[in-house]
């Protein structure tokens, strides 16, 4: 019981992760039809600001503020400076840029930072465990990140859905042109939603940083579960992102923490304990092709084209 | 006429240099240029099994590297189980390469756009992830190969230049294999879908069915290359089938020029060239080609062969 409970806050907790990173990317691709490959590596960049400024400053809060910060300038000027001449460019061109500029993000990381990973210490009163139910605990941290995201993602909806800039986005996401037409400086537009994208990619970054070590190439494997998600979920659809993050979170953790006792019952004991981690790593590949397969559109198209 | 002469001209001094290489490396005595071109000969034939389905198939693949995986293991299983014969393994590798692109195309020919992309993209991390997973074969390690394959005599696979050549001659047989798909009816008919694939079927082509099989051709042709790499480094590992491993030969591709014939082999030529100069000169070489990257595709349309064209045509 308290391992099924942890387990799918646990879930719970790295699918929202995962959302924080993924709307980013599929509001980028929805509104600027951008397929943005550095987007693990703003990830990283979000990580590697809050260790370095948390360690400048002694307090993981500023620390996290100046690198949500830092990533949001970075972002615009990654757009302004490259990106920007990117769009309305082959999906090709996007995948290659972009993919340059991963090697650039790592390399310039290795450069300023070396080799060696960072680690980003909890303050004291994140590390102690909380009550949830009677009887069972679980790590401030995590219930914070679990909260912080839930807030990002109902501020992202509010002002998506609620507000003028939210209007413009979604009017953008609909039909460019019409709304260029219609007198919008579509290009601050395109910038600040940019902006907004590195900064959530920067957000899961900093949070993650004190579960895993900061390290280089600790955005890639990410980036690669965002983009399945995007594709589960619809491509430009953030509720469809959502759903999607949450649904790829929970299979994942809790496919890893129970699939090999799942094997061991149907196969022997060596069998099961080779087979296992090879296929709790597969099985949201597999959902994402089956996905596919039935839904080539993802589950929640935002948009025709 | 003279936009073609100049690509003509530089692509033909290209393959030369690639025959005469080992004449070189004996006279200089430069025994790393030979191992290094090896390697890039085997990456050239991959990167020009990928353009059959990107450059003229319009068939975006982010998952190629998949088949460099399966034909480097096919190589390596057997050779752990005792089977060294090169006449058994490579036709084991290309059929397993083969058989995958025949699942993996008939699942993924099923979506378009960025949504193939990535759907090649998540079977190539399954891929990787069953690698990973085999203990039997070295897991997360890599496997080790310690025999190259024994082709009966006919050719040492384990003295360089013989190796060398056996590579270079897969290359142009299967650069040749391609030049007359491309131009057959096959390779019209996959070029027309690529324009217009809905003017196609309405002419009366499945058009499925023959994207299929020219993903499978393009898979065995990768595969190929793989029981050649596994040959190369004595190695084989996950590693080979990471997302990354495709994006650099996607990046071969379009620097070389999609769509031409010698485009991807100068793309992997010039690619690992670089790689292998600048990782020279400092440590931190991937800092000048990420950029490098970026320029080439703002300022290079259609790679080095759409370069040479319009200098050609000056």
């Amino acid at each position: 019981m308290l391992l099924v409970v942890e387990q799918f806050l646990n879930g719970l907790q790295f699918g929202l992760l995962l959302f924080l990173l993924a709307a980013g990317l599929t509001l980028v691709f929805g509104i600027m039809d951008l397929v943005n490959l550095a987007h693990g590596s703003l990830y990283m960049m979000g990580a590697y600001f809050a260790a370095t400024f948390a360690a400048w400053t002694g307090s993981f809060l500023l620390g996290a503020l100046m690198a949500l910060g830092a990533t949001l300038v970075l972002g615009i000027v990654l757009e302004m400076s490259a990106l920007r001449h990117l769009y309305g460019r082959d999906h090709l061109d996007h995948v290659l840029a972009t993919f340059g500029l991963i090697l650039f993000f790592n390399e310039a990381v290795r450069l300023i930072w070396g080799p060696a990973g960072l680690a980003l210490p909890l303050p004291a009163w994140l590390t102690v465990p909380v009550p949830i139910l009677p009887g069972i605990h679980y790590p401030a941290y995590r219930l914070a990140i679990i909260v912080v995201a839930l807030l990002v993602a109902l501020l992202l909806y509010l002002g998506v859905m609620r507000t003028r800039i939210g209007m413009l986005i979604r009017a953008g996401a609909s039909n460019r042109e019409m709304i260029g037409a219609l007198g919008i400086n579509i290009k601050l537009l395109y910038t600040l939603v940019f902006g907004l994208g590195a900064a959530l990619a920067g957000l899961a970054g900093l949070m993650q940083a004190p579960i895993l070590t900061v390290q280089i190439g600790m955005g890639e494997n990410i980036l690669i579960l965002a983009f399945v998600i995007i594709v589960i979920g619809g491509i430009g659809s953030i509720r469809g992102a959502f759903l999607a993050a949450i649904f790829v979170g929970m299979i994942d953790t809790l496919g890893r923490a129970f699939l090999p006792n799942l094997l061991r019952q149907v196969l022997s004991g060596a069998a099961a304990s080779t087979a296992a981690p090879a296929l709790s790593s597969m099985l949201i590949y597999l959902l994402m092709a089956i996905v596919l397969v039935v839904r080539p559109e993802g589950l929640f198209p935002a948009n025709r084209r | 006429m003279k936009a073609l002469s100049v690509s003509k001209a530089v692509s033909a001094l290209m393959l030369a240099g690639l025959v005469l290489l080992p004449l070189y490396s004996q006279l200089s005595g430069n025994v790393f240029i030979l191992t290094l071109f090896t390697r890039i000969v085997i990456l050239a034939l991959a990167a020009a099994s990928l353009n059959l389905i990107m450059g003229f198939g319009g068939m975006m693949s982010f998952g190629h590297a998949a088949y460099l995986g399966i034909g480097g293991y096919a190589v390596g299983m057997l050779a752990q189980e005792g089977v060294g014969s090169g006449w058994i393994q490579f036709p084991v590798a290309l059929a397993a390469s083969a058989i995958y692109a025949l699942v993996i195309g008939a699942l993924s020919l099923r979506t378009r756009g960025v949504y193939f992309i990535m759907i090649t993209l998540a079977f190539a991390q399954m891929a990787y992830y069953v690698a990973s997973g085999l203990a039997r074969y070295g897991g997360d390690d890599g496997l080790t190969v310690y025999k190259r394959s024994d082709f009966s005599g006919l050719i040492n696979l384990s003295d360089r230049t013989q190796f060398y050549y056996l590579c270079l001659a897969c290359l142009f047989g299967v650069m040749l294999l391609i030049w007359r798909i491309v131009n057959s009816r096959f390779g019209l008919v996959v070029q027309g879908l690529r324009s217009n694939e809905q003017r196609m079927q309405a002419i009366g082509f499945p058009a499925k069915r023959y994207q299929l099989v020219c993903f499978v051709i393009s898979g065995t042709m990768c595969g190929l290359a793989g029981a050649l790499l596994a040959n190369n480094t004595d190695f084989v590992s996950p590693a080979v089938m990471y997302w990354t491993r495709s994006g650099d030969l996607m990046v071969m591709v379009i620097l070389g020029g999609m769509g031409t014939l010698f485009g991807p082999v100068m793309g992997a030529v010039v690619f690992l060239l670089l790689e292998e100069f600048l990782s020279q000169i400092t440590e931190y070489w991937a800092l000048i080609m990420g950029p490098l990257l970026l320029l080439i595709v703002l300022f290079g349309r259609g790679g080095i062969m759409g370069v040479l064209g319009r200098a050609g045509r000056g």
